[in-house]
């Protein structure tokens, strides 16, 4: 018993040398395909068959090759920069084993889904990181958080600031929201094995061209209304805001690094089946660049902290799947998206962890602002993260956005679409994330009284700075401008194929000043807004009340859904509990029993009693016999 | 003069039409056996009557069976009534009504 005791204060840091160790086979493992030619990079080890049925046979595969590769770097490497990071942030919570227990279970079952050979393993996966989304972001199933108020006022504490909210139903409405998706994967897994008879990775795609186009599109469409649910994006995105309920270390690692990204993961290790189909393609880019604007919107009217964060995963995630949406050409600026935003947005996640753990957990933009002397670390890792999102020229978010952008522009049709939408979006994550900047660590100080805001200590302050070098350095150190001839992309080639663009590195060279110009224009319309002190902007919020409603109660979507779920569910349910079930099914019974009884009512009237009258009814009967016998044919 | 037996065929069913009417209108339950009683004698005399028409003598021999069971019937039926009669005091068979429902 004492053992147990004393390993529970252990617990944060085993689960982190557990994945540290996992991360440290990753790296041996990857150095080992280097070490191999470009054309011999996978290696498949076959496990135990679990199902058999027919003609159905499923086994325990696994898959390493160029793709997983990187996948399970990321997954690893940032996800051990978590396990540290939470061992400070959860220090001071009773169950925080479990925590851990969780986290790590999530991370393996992450790695099953990007180590899968077959459709199967890989749902298994799947489900598993929905498991653990859910069991995590519920963990704080009974603690009360605030809602923050976009509409209120400044001061923590005033009375309209003291809405509450609890964790469990945000659990559930990402649970049900995955939900939905996984029914596209398995109706997927279904149509796959009806037409090609196996769920192997190497069969299915080896013969993806040989499919009916028809086929294949409904295939493709199915897998991506999977990724829309997993990965948050139009229509089932409305579950990763609500998701911040849960820790911060949560949201940094499933819903910013790794589980959201198992769409995008999807999109390319299915691609041959995306290519089979230019429908799916098209509406994988155009679903992708819309949510991409779409959040980028409700993002601006956000003053939770996470918030912001979480509508700007929302809005990162459409950048990646207009790159995997692209086909050949869009693979790689897809994937390098994927691995930086990893880095950017942990870091993003982590140092908002950071800001609340040394403000009392508060939230709400409105009470920071200053922070930058109070907390130099977090604050300059926070603005190499910051640069590397909007773009600013060299970090690693300008090369893979800015190599997304050019390859939407150069495979043209939807593509300059998606081009379009992608640099106004650029713009407005400038404004967006330079207002989160300048609102939480510039400006006047605007905490209440009696909170003395801090540092976070070592143990949380070095991933940060390990994610915020990484964010800036993980762009020229994997690819090149165009990513033309980059490692990165020369590194997955094999695996997902690629198609050079048809520009000009000039033509590349203007396009990327186009999109940095729109940044700049965000940043610096945010700057004299937020930055600079002339604008009060909460007087602004005023004068343009009914917009900022608008933008701050997110567009109104979660209100439509809730009208055609909750409302509609409601209304039907009183129809069937009401009119069906107590009118018309008790209805019936009981009107059988009247029935009966009022049969019987009348029946009794020839019970009088009265000798004389059944002495008549003798009679009568008699009459009726004779007459019968004298007058029958 | 010969009254053929059509006469007495009609005689007898004035005769059982009267018992019939008694039995359905009188209210005492002695006048209600007395016209039983008269409702089987009617019976009686058609099957002398037809027993003369037939030449046989069936007739005859059922007759004797009516009498037998009406004098049967007068014995039990006037048990129970005299039963009745000392439970209630009342002789009216309006009056035995427990059956109602």
């Amino acid at each position: 018993m004492l053992f147990g005791q004393r390993l529970r204060r252990l617990a944060g840091w085993l689960a982190t040398a557990a994945i540290a160790a996992a991360f440290a086979i990753a790296v041996a493992a990857f150095f080992e395909l280097l070490g191999r030619d470009a054309e011999t990079r996978t290696a498949v080890l076959r496990g135990y068959t679990f199902l058999t049925s027919g003609d159905l046979r499923v086994a325990f595969d696994l898959r390493w090759d160029q793709l997983s590769a990187v996948m399970a770097l990321v997954v690893t490497g940032v996800s051990s920069l978590i396990h540290l990071y939470s061992i400070g942030y959860m220090a001071s919570d009773e169950r925080r084993e479990t925590f851990f227990a969780w986290l790590n279970l999530f991370v393996a079952a992450m790695l099953v889904l990007v180590l899968a050979q077959n459709f199967l393993v890989m749902f298994l996966g799947w489900e598993g990181v929905g498991l653990c989304s859910y069991l995590l972001i519920g963990y704080w199933f009974n603690r009360p958080m605030p809602v923050v108020n976009p509409l209120g006022r400044l001061v923590a504490g005033e009375p309209d600031d003291r809405l509450e909210v609890w964790a469990p139903p945000a659990a559930k409405k990402a649970f049900l929201a995955n939900r939905i998706g996984d029914v596209g994967f398995l109706l997927a897994m279904f149509l796959i094995f009806a037409t090609v008879g196996s769920l192997d990775f190497d069969d299915v795609f080896g013969r993806a061209t040989g499919l009916a186009t028809g086929t294949a599109t409904a295939v493709a469409l199915l897998l991506f209304l999977a990724c829309t649910g997993k990965s948050a994006q139009f229509p089932l995105y409305v579950w990763l805001p609500d998701a911040m309920a849960g820790p911060t270390p949560v949201s940094a690692l499933i819903h910013a690094a790794t589980m959201v990204t198992a769409g995008v993961f999807l999109v390319a290790r299915t691609h041959t089946l995306f290519e089979a189909s230019g429908t799916a393609q098209t509406v994988v880019v155009v679903v992708g660049a819309l949510t991409a604007l779409l959040a980028a919107l409700i993002a601006i009217g956000q003053d939770d902290l996470k918030k912001i964060l979480a509508y700007s995963t929302v809005s990162q995630l459409g950048y990646m799947f207009v790159g995997v949406g692209l086909g050949p050409i869009g693979y790689a600026a897809g994937m390098l998206h994927l691995v930086t935003h990893a880095f950017f947005k942990a870091q993003l996640f982590l140092g908002a962890g950071s800001v609340m753990h040394g403000n009392d957990d508060d939230v709400d933009v409105k009470h920071f602002g200053g922070l930058r002397t109070v907390m130099p670390v977090t604050f300059w890792t926070t603005v190499l993260a910051w640069a590397a999102i909007i773009g600013v020229p060299f970090t690693a978010g300008f090369y893979s956005k800015d190599q997304v952008l050019a390859a939407a522009f150069d495979h043209g049709g939807v593509g300059r679409l998606a081009w379009a939408v992608g640099v106004l979006t650029a713009g407005l994550t400038a404004f967006y994330m330079s207002r989160l900047l300048f609102l939480t660590f510039f400006g006047e100080r605007r905490w209440p009284e009696g909170r003395h805001p801090h540092e976070s200590p070592a143990v949380m302050t070095l991933p940060l700075v390990v994610l915020g070098v990484l964010a800036v350095v993980a762009g020229f150190a994997l690819s090149t401008f165009t990513g033309e001839g980059g490692r990165f992309q020369g590194f997955l080639e094999p695996v997902l194929g690629h198609e050079a663009h048809e520009g000009t590195s000039a033509a590349a060279f203007w396009l990327s000043v186009v999109a940095t110009g729109m940044a700049a224009i965000g940043a610096g319309i945010a700057w004299l807004l937020y930055g600079s002190g002339r604008v009060d902007w909460l007087a602004m919020r005023a004068r343009f009340a009914s917009a900022w409603r608008a933008l701050a109660e997110r567009l109104y979507v979660d209100q439509v859904y809730e009208l055609f779920t909750v409302t509609l569910g409601r209304a039907f349910a009183a129809f069937l509990a009401v009119t069906i079930d107590q009118r018309t099914i008790d209805g019936a019974v009981n009107g059988v029993a009247e029935l009966v009884g009022t049969a019987a009512r009348s029946g009794r009237r020839l019970q009088s009693g009265l000798v004389r009258s059944y002495a008549l009814g003798v009679l009568g009967g008699a009459v009726l016999i004779v007459a019968f016998l004298v007058f029958r044919p | 003069m010969r009254v053929g037996p059509g006469a007495y065929l009609l005689l007898s069913a004035l005769l059982f039409g009267i018992g019939v009417a008694g039995v359905l209108i009188r209210r005492n339950a002695i006048v209600v056996f007395m016209c039983v009683e008269l409702m089987l004698n009617a019976v009686n005399l058609s099957f002398i009557a037809f027993a003369k028409v037939n030449g046989t003598l069936d007739g005859q021999i059922l007759a004797f069976f009516v009498m037998v069971v009406a004098a049967a019937e007068v014995v039990v039926g006037l048990g129970i009534l005299v039963a009745i009669f000392r439970k209630r005091s009342s002789a009216s068979v309006d009056d035995v009504n427990l059956l109602k429902g």
